[in-house]
């Protein structure tokens, strides 16, 4: 298996549809025959991120690299940028609205969630440009 | 236990059946879905009273079987169809979270971290 890629677009508009890329994602790897703790490590990982671009950054697109030995998330948004990516690191801190907590989401988890799952993480981001974050699962 | 169990249990109604004999060991009861997605120890069951399209999804990332609306809560349309499509059982139950919690933790359902 050489590198296979996938790209989708994340609407920004509707809610209801966060998800459907981390679920073509997963989907797509439990067909690969991929390691079952990496495709949920992926799955979550690649999920959380689609939350944050639809709740924060009004939608974006993930690139999704699959290798032999680990997967590669791009997650790229011209959203409002991370003004303090170390603040945003943290549990329980978040700028999310109201709104969103009553949807489940918004209760600071989502970055330590996604550093948790991954192997590598990095945060690009620039205030009023953009974030585009980096994620490496390694299939172990 | 099996799926089929937690009906009995918690006299829950089915919304929408998959695999009723599919065996769940442990359970995790939140409305926050980052809460859920917080531990990836192999969870089963989830057990919430949210009732978007998120709790599927978030089910669906954690390889969850089934999905307890609690207080007698019903999801909508979209809902039901998104958890036909992942495989995921829907129930709901009249008894609120800490009592359907509660009925599980006692009949042997665990949390599915240490200490639990």
């Amino acid at each position: 298996m050489s590198c296979i890629k996938m790209k989708y677009e994340v609407p920004g508009d509707d809610f209801t549809r966060a998800g459907e890329a981390s679920s073509m994602v997963k989907r797509k790897l439990k067909q690969l025959g991929y390691n079952p703790d990496a495709i949920r490590r992926v799955a979550i990982a690649m999920y959380e991120g689609e939350i944050n671009m639809v709740i924060h950054a009004g939608g974006g697109v993930a690139e999704v690299e699959v290798y032999p030995d680990r997967v590669e998330i791009a997650l790229i948004d011209q959203g409002p940028g991370i003004a303090d990516v170390e603040m945003a690191m943290q549990e329980g801190y978040s700028t999310a609205p109201d709104n969103v907590r009553s949807l489940g989401f918004g209760a600071g988890m989502g970055l330590p969630n996604i550093k948790k799952y991954t192997d590598a993480m990095r945060i690009d981001t620039e205030v009023g440009k953009g974030t585009t974050m980096y994620l490496t699962v390694k299939a172990k | 236990m099996q799926v089929k169990d937690i009906i009995d249990i918690l006299e829950a109604e089915i919304i929408s059946a998959a695999d009723l004999e599919a065996e769940v060991r442990t359970a995790c009861g939140s409305d926050m879905m980052s809460d859920v997605l917080a531990f990836v120890k192999d969870q089963s069951v989830l057990l919430t009273g949210l009732l978007n399209p998120q709790v599927v999804r978030t089910a669906e990332m954690m390889d969850m079987r089934c999905i307890v609306f609690v207080r007698g809560k019903e999801p909508d349309e979209n809902v039901i169809s998104l958890a036909q499509a992942m495989d995921i059982t829907l129930l709901k139950t009249r008894f609120r979270m800490f009592t359907a919690c509660g009925k599980l933790y006692m009949s042997g359902l665990r949390g599915g971290c240490e200490n639990e």
